[in-house]
């Protein structure tokens, strides 16, 4: 859906994004993650044919960007770095003006002049705009400009979304509904690119990751695989120093009630504790959380580094 | 692609208030005309308003004159500046070039609705100095329907066509700043600057028109054939001027135009 071959965009002396290496297959969720100023919104917009990069090839849905854009980019909805709408229009407005810019798209995304203001009426129902009726653009909480963008990316039923922090502003319940909202167009068919730097949200949502580390791109890996056991198993226990001992070199940490131990299955850990007699409250294969594994590959901000 | 263009023009209240504003000028120096009876002595002023006080009907070509060298460009740097930069500052220039509006196709659209505007305004002051003009300052007696510049008399029909004509030159005359304004606004994301880009360039010319020093360059200056309009009512018509601001403009207007393209074609939108 999405390929990218040592993409590279250079500011000036500043190297934005650097030899990015991308590959979203169809039928992802795909998170893309990176610090504030890692270069995520900068890949976003090479992708969609915004910023021109400076070095490097991107294909999306097979096809060349940006020389293709206009075959590929009526299959692809789109919010880059926040929603943005004409203030004095309606929300219903201004989906048909956005809707009747641009060419008429054939086969499923078509349909003409006709059926605009219905499009634009079904799209602001999914996103919960439907009641909002006339009332200009200028009047909306932040919240609901957000759901507009999303209403605008999917106004034409996209192949594929993608989306740069697309719960920026939201409360938690419209988190939720968007989440919600995202799963059942994934389930629908709809490969999503999700560009965030909110960890729950990508950990709850995602099926591959890629991580962005100032312009790098430091993991690109399918989540079930970065959350696999690792070959250790948790053990806690009100009686650490006996359970040491019992255990002996297999202990590779100790730290207070909790013990961490090279072996691979939990129940012969377990039948081992219990046979000495070592009480267990808590035991379980070491699973690495998301924060975990980005924070391993990300090099830390040096103080005083500033945040591009 | 246009017409979206041209509803997001037109359903703006700004868009109407400039045109307002650029009628109420014109209508303004009627009433105190009508009022006070003093014309300007030929050869001051703006051009026509000598003449207007003997007919009435004139006023529609002396309205051109008055609103030409300051307003008519200052409306016309507004909108042309506020085209491409607008949309980048509101952030909706990157959805319509994802949805997608091709960049050369965008610039042309922004450009025809600017044309569009132009003549509007044109239009609009050429006929509400005629209606005020009509009511205000009446008209000739019908056997000196019209005197040209040069004292021999028109017919209606000359006037008409000639008029239509004057429409045309001063609407082109504005195509100049207008491209200017729209170069500018494909480098910013600040309409703001763009369309004061336009206006410094605007009177930077008008300025060195009256510098004798400047003498050299003044045939180049994109503001030196404006009010050449005012030649299509001498008898016969001096055709100089115009045909040499035409081509003045042309350039300017290509140039530019060719400018604007290529920066914003080839440009990162990061607004």
């Amino acid at each position: 859906m999405i390929r990218t071959e040592g993409l590279t965009k250079r500011f000036g002396s500043v190297l934005a994004v650097d030899d990015v290496a991308l590959d979203v297959a169809p039928g992802d969720i795909y998170g893309f993650l990176g610090a504030n100023g890692s270069g995520k919104t900068t890949t976003v917009r090479c992708l969609l044919g915004l910023v021109l990069p400076t070095d490097g090839r991107i294909e999306l849905m097979g096809r060349p960007m940006p020389k293709s854009g206009r075959e590929v980019l009526p299959k692809v909805g789109s919010l880059v770095e926040g929603p943005a709408a004409y203030g004095h229009l309606s929300g219903h407005a201004n989906l048909t003006l956005i809707d009747a810019s641009g060419g008429r798209p054939g086969g499923p995304l078509g349909g003409g002049r006709r059926d605009r203001a219905d499009r634009a009426r079904r799209a602001l129902e999914v996103v919960g705009l439907g009641d909002v009726g006339r009332r200009p653009v200028r009047a909306y909480s932040l919240g609901m400009r957000q759901r507009l963008g999303l209403a605008a990316a999917l106004l034409r039923q996209p192949e594929l979304l993608v989306l740069d922090e697309p719960t920026n502003g939201l409360d938690p319940q419209g988190i939720r509904e968007v989440r919600t909202l995202l799963q059942e167009l994934h389930a629908a068919g709809t490969t999503v690119f999700l560009s965030s730097h909110l960890l729950a949200e990508v950990d709850q949502l995602c099926t591959r990751i890629g991580l962005l580390d100032r312009g790098r791109l430091v993991l690109q890996e399918s989540l079930a695989t970065l959350r696999a056991p690792t070959g250790r198993t948790v053990v806690v226990t009100p009686d650490a120093a006996r359970a040491a001992q019992v255990l002996g070199p297999a202990v590779d940490h100790l730290n207070g009630q909790r013990l961490l131990v090279r072996a691979a299955d939990p129940a012969v850990v377990n039948a081992r504790l219990v046979a000495e007699g070592v009480p267990v409250a808590e035991l379980g294969p070491e699973r690495r959380s998301l924060e975990e594994v980005i924070e391993e590959r990300t090099s830390a901000r040096r103080p005083g580094e500033v945040a591009r | 692609m246009i017409r979206v263009e041209l509803v997001k023009l037109f359903g703006r209240r700004r868009t109407w208030v400039a045109i307002g504003l650029l009628n109420l000028l014109p209508t303004l120096v009627c009433v105190l005309l009508a009022w006070t009876r003093i014309a300007p002595r030929p050869g001051q002023g703006p051009a026509f308003l000598s003449a207007v006080l003997a007919n009435g009907s004139l006023f529609a070509i002396a309205a051109l004159a008055i609103v030409l060298p300051l307003f008519l460009p200052i409306a016309v740097a507004v909108v042309a500046g506020d085209a491409v930069a607008g949309e980048a500052q509101g952030g909706t220039l990157r959805y319509l070039l994802v949805r997608p509006v091709g960049r050369t196709r965008l610039l042309v659209a922004k450009l025809l609705s600017v044309v569009a505007f132009v003549l509007l305004g044109v239009v609009t002051v050429t006929a509400v100095g005629f209606v005020v003009g009509h009511f205000l300052l009446g008209d000739a007696p019908l056997s000196q329907a019209m005197v040209s510049i040069s004292g021999s008399l028109l017919t209606p029909e000359q006037v008409a066509w000639r008029t239509v004509a004057a429409i045309l030159l001063v609407t082109f005359s504005m195509l100049g700043v207008a491209a200017m304004a729209l170069f500018l606004s494909t480098t910013t994301d600040s309409p703001l600057s763009a369309t004061l880009g336009a206006l410094a360039f605007l009177i930077g010319s008008s300025l060195l028109l009256t510098v004798d020093a400047a003498r050299p360059l003044q045939p180049y200056l994109p503001t030196r054939y404006w009010l050449s309009f005012v030649d299509l009512y001498r008898d016969p018509i001096l055709w100089s001027s115009v045909t040499r601001g035409i081509a003045l403009q042309a350039v300017y207007v290509g140039v530019l135009l060719l400018a604007a393209w290529a920066n914003f074609t080839t440009r990162d939108v990061t607004s």
